[in-house]
């Protein structure tokens, strides 16, 4: 029997992008199907047309071999589709239980919500999954692994034949991977058939039974999980051959560029987010920070740039302390940062490459004269960085609107690493992106490093900092839980760090940063 | 001071602020879903109008009443049009439709009256006054509370009603993740545009109330420009309650405590013009505590 079927379905954009062309892709009941493919493949669009988001240009879809019309994300749902998305669809201030039955609340009377209904009918089907959520907790507060499960309960209740998952383990450990592993082999055996979308390609090999690669809005192929490597996979991907050519030489760090010295933040809302943080940043290293997100690392890194006030502790720069200075000084002394949101704060999206190039010194020469900036010196310098970093658009006027997640990436890191600054702060550089953009970027700030730079990389991936960190910090609940040298550490291992499982001494740790 | 200590005083706190309650409901309602109405103060306009006209033509309040709420119900489906339909600004809407009241109603009054200022001319209905049998009899309290009109009743009960339809409703649910997650709400098949459709329309109900109570109730006849802020001073009132209606009442007291405040110092000789005055400073002075407390955040980024 097949769950679901699309067949030669074509998407166009009302821009006229083609986000699927001519797709067929056909998921048996009751497996586990990985859709993979780089960013922009047409992953997401085709989930989107499942799930009636969007609607295909043409093609036709089948749902248990019928052939559907599927408009809405309701219409969807009462086919028995469900989909976990990748930006959790909750509503903060809702308390779990409300979160789950949005929309399809029990009644008691005329006009009331059954709450004592809503309560039996969650923990009905947690039992079955062997889950744990606190039903009347506000979501707000509790950790992405919890959340996904809310999601993932909001489909089952809703009746979820077919569960689509969309990068459902970006924002987990290893460990949190496993459980959401475990949950979905239970799913699978009680006849559920689900969709999992994700680029990271040994989860692939992990649990999927069937893999369909996507490339350019396009299926490349579908096959059996044993007669693909994960080599294979990523040629198919990006359709050449791909060395993980990574290359880190042991480098021998220098002086000290930045030291942090007791760092305590206390939110708007008196949580603490940061405690005692302490440590020092050396030329000609990268020290990455790795952590769960929300763990303070947004905040931190904020503080470091200035763009968040009211810390406590010290910042040393040049022997100055920088804590709490308008970020412009900070820039002028030497800290450039690549932020993490690229698109809220990375970028002025409705401008042109060339000016968001040039956004940290527009005031200088040669851009600017006495009073009016120099668009050819300007759109030059943009030419220049598109081919230095590879960035792929018609022109440096082009709008970083219309540029994909990794184009718009090099934009902002081409901006960061050109400026004087000695010291990079990456947060989470690679988000998002496409393998090839990711490998580009993380060969920079290698050669960043070597330069004599330093570079501080703060990344909830660990694979990226296991390939390009000298050093690592872990930080769980604001505070430094472990100081690694990167040699012979495992995923696994920065794991238990992470979910607070291990933790070294304050001693252990202050003893192994004096160098 | 012993104006303040005085019932009747309390009393007219309680008539004064029952058409800001109207209007502090009829803001949350319309917030819960991210629309706030800025049309409140015109469509109490309008209701206000339409409620005495029609009142007046029928000899029947009540039938005055259902005509003033009709009136504003069908200001409150112009603004979701243009807002929901159209697409247009949500602030440039209610601006529209509250100048729009303000020109429309003097130059009918002419029209049907000949007169541009007020409508004296007719023969005037108000809403009765309830007397409250067993509290009445209370010394002090049963003074301030008895004997108001049947419509403060009504916005008192709309409090607790609207707070429940809020909070323990699905429809007060639905409404809210609306408000403050539209992509949660659309990906469980809530349809956002109908959610902010009713909630615009159950916004143009209360302020119908709170309109018709000002020229059947609070006076007995229409004056241009009669609503004087009001419709403002609820959205102000409603923001310091949040999404509270019981909190969103105090509010609304708090503005009924100084306009009575003021309306009883005029006989103290203050110059009306002065006292007229103090509902607004203290708006001003409410919201920029209320703004200074809420700006906490430790952020030099704008937070979207």
């Amino acid at each position: 029997m097949k769950a679901i079927e699309a067949v030669n379905i074509t998407k166009v954009y009302p821009n006229g992008v083609v986000a699927n062309r001519g797709v067929n892709l056909s998921i048996e009941q009751g497996e586990v199907h990985a859709i993979v493919g780089e960013n922009g493949a047409g992953k997401t669009t085709l989930m989107k047309i499942f799930f009636g988001i969007e609607r295909p240009t043409s093609g036709e879809l089948r749902v248990f071999e019928k052939p559907v019309h599927i408009s809405s994300p309701k219409e969807a749902i009462s086919l028995g589709i469900g989909m976990v998305h990748q930006h959790f669809m909750l509503v903060p201030s809702f308390t779990v239980a409300e979160n789950i039955m949005l929309g399809i609340e029990p009644k008691k009377g005329f006009f009331s919500v059954d709450f004592k209904k809503m309560e039996n009918v969650i923990t009905e089907y947690a039992k079955r999954l062997n889950f744990e959520v606190p039903i009347w907790e506000k979501v707000l507060d509790l950790p992405v692994g919890v959340k996904q499960r809310i999601e993932i309960l909001k489909a089952l209740v809703r009746g979820a034949r077919i569960l689509i998952l969309d990068e459902p383990s970006s924002v987990l450990t290893p460990q949190e991977v496993n459980d959401l592993f475990d949950v979905l082999r239970r799913l699978v055996q009680d006849g559920l058939t689900v969709i999992f979308i994700t680029h990271k390609l040994n989860e692939v090999k992990q649990i999927a039974n069937r893999i369909t690669i996507m490339r350019n809005a396009q299926v490349v192929g579908t096959y059996e999980n044993r007669e693909v490597t994960e080599t294979d996979i990523v040629e198919l991907m990006i359709g050449r051959k791909f060395e993980y050519d990574i290359k880190r030489e042991r480098r021998e760090p220098g002086e000290v560029l930045l030291t942090v010295k007791d760092v305590n933040y206390f939110r708007e809302d008196g949580a603490h987010i940061i405690k005692n943080l302490s440590f020092s940043l050396r030329a000609g290293e990268i020290l990455a920070i790795a952590g769960l997100e929300g763990n303070g690392q947004k905040e931190f890194v904020e503080i470091l740039t200035g763009l968040r006030e009211k810390a406590e502790g010290k910042i040393l720069l040049n022997g100055t302390n920088i804590l709490g200075a308008h970020p412009k000084k900070i820039r002028q002394m030497g800290i450039s940062h690549i932020p993490e949101d690229r698109i809220e704060v990375g970028c002025a999206l409705d401008l042109p490459i060339s000016e968001n190039l040039i956004s940290d010194r527009f005031h200088t020469k040669p851009f600017s004269g006495r009073l009016i900036y120099r668009k050819r010196q300007v759109l030059e310098f943009g030419k220049k960085m598109m081919k230095e970093f590879d960035v792929r658009a018609k022109s440096p006027t082009t709008i970083v609107r219309m540029l994909s997640g990794g184009n718009m990436q090099k934009v902002v890191v081409a901006r960061e690493m050109t400026n004087s600054a000695r010291i990079v702060i990456a947060n989470q550089p690679t988000h998002g992106i496409d393998v090839a953009s990711s490998e580009f970027i993380r060969k920079k700030l290698i050669q960043m490093r070597d330069d004599g730079k330093a570079v501080l990389l703060i990344s909830t991936d660990l694979q990226e900092i296991l390939q390009i960190a000298d050093r690592i910090l872990v930080l769980y609940k604001g505070e430094i839980v472990a100081h690694l040298k990167n040699e012979n550490i495992t995923e696994t291992d920065l794991g238990y760090y992470m979910l607070g499982a291990k933790r070294q001494s304050d001693e252990q740790i202050k003893e192994s940063m004096k160098v | 001071m012993s104006d303040f200590l005085n019932p009747a005083f309390w009393y007219s706190v309680i008539r004064v602020s029952t058409p800001i309650l109207f209007g502090v409901l009829a803001a949350l309602l319309s917030s819960i879903t991210g629309t706030i109405n800025i049309g409140i103060e015109g469509m109490m306009l309008m209701s206000a109008f339409w409620g005495t006209i029609v009142a007046s033509f029928a000899q029947n309040p009540w039938i005055g009443l259902l005509a003033g709420v009709a009136s504003s119900i069908i200001l409150a489906v112009i603004l979701a049009y243009f807002h929901l339909k159209l697409k247009t600004d949500l602030v440039i809407g209610g601006v529209a439709l509250n100048l729009l009241s303000s020109g429309l109603t003097v130059f009918l009054l002419y029209a049907i009256t000949g007169d541009k200022g007020s409508s004296a001319s007719l023969r005037s209905f108000t809403i009765p006054r309830v007397d409250i049998p067993l509290v009445k009899e209370i010394p002090f309290v049963g003074k301030i509370l008895s004997g108001h009109n049947a419509l403060t009743y009504i916005a008192i009960l709309s409090v607790f009603v609207v707070n429940y339809l809020v909070k323990k409703t699905p429809l007060g649910i639905r409404m809210r993740s609306v408000g403050e997650n539209p992509d949660a709400a659309v990906s469980v098949g809530i349809s956002v545009n109908r959610m902010k459709f009713l909630s615009l329309i159950l916004s143009g109900i209360l302020a119908g109330f709170g309109g018709a109570f000002l020229s059947m109730g609070y006076v007995s006849w229409f004056a241009r420009d009669m609503t004087a802020g009001r419709g403002f001073i609820s959205i102000a009132a409603q923001a310091l309650g949040g999404n509270s209606a019981l909190f969103g009442a105090f509010g609304a007291l708090l503005f009924g405590i100084a306009e009575a405040a003021g309306i009883t110092l005029q006989s103290l000789r203050i110059p009306s013009e002065i006292t007229n005055m103090l509902p607004f400073v203290l708006t001003i002075v409410v919201l920029v505590i209320y703004a200074r407390s809420k700006i906490r955040s430790h952020s030099r980024i704008q937070e979207q």
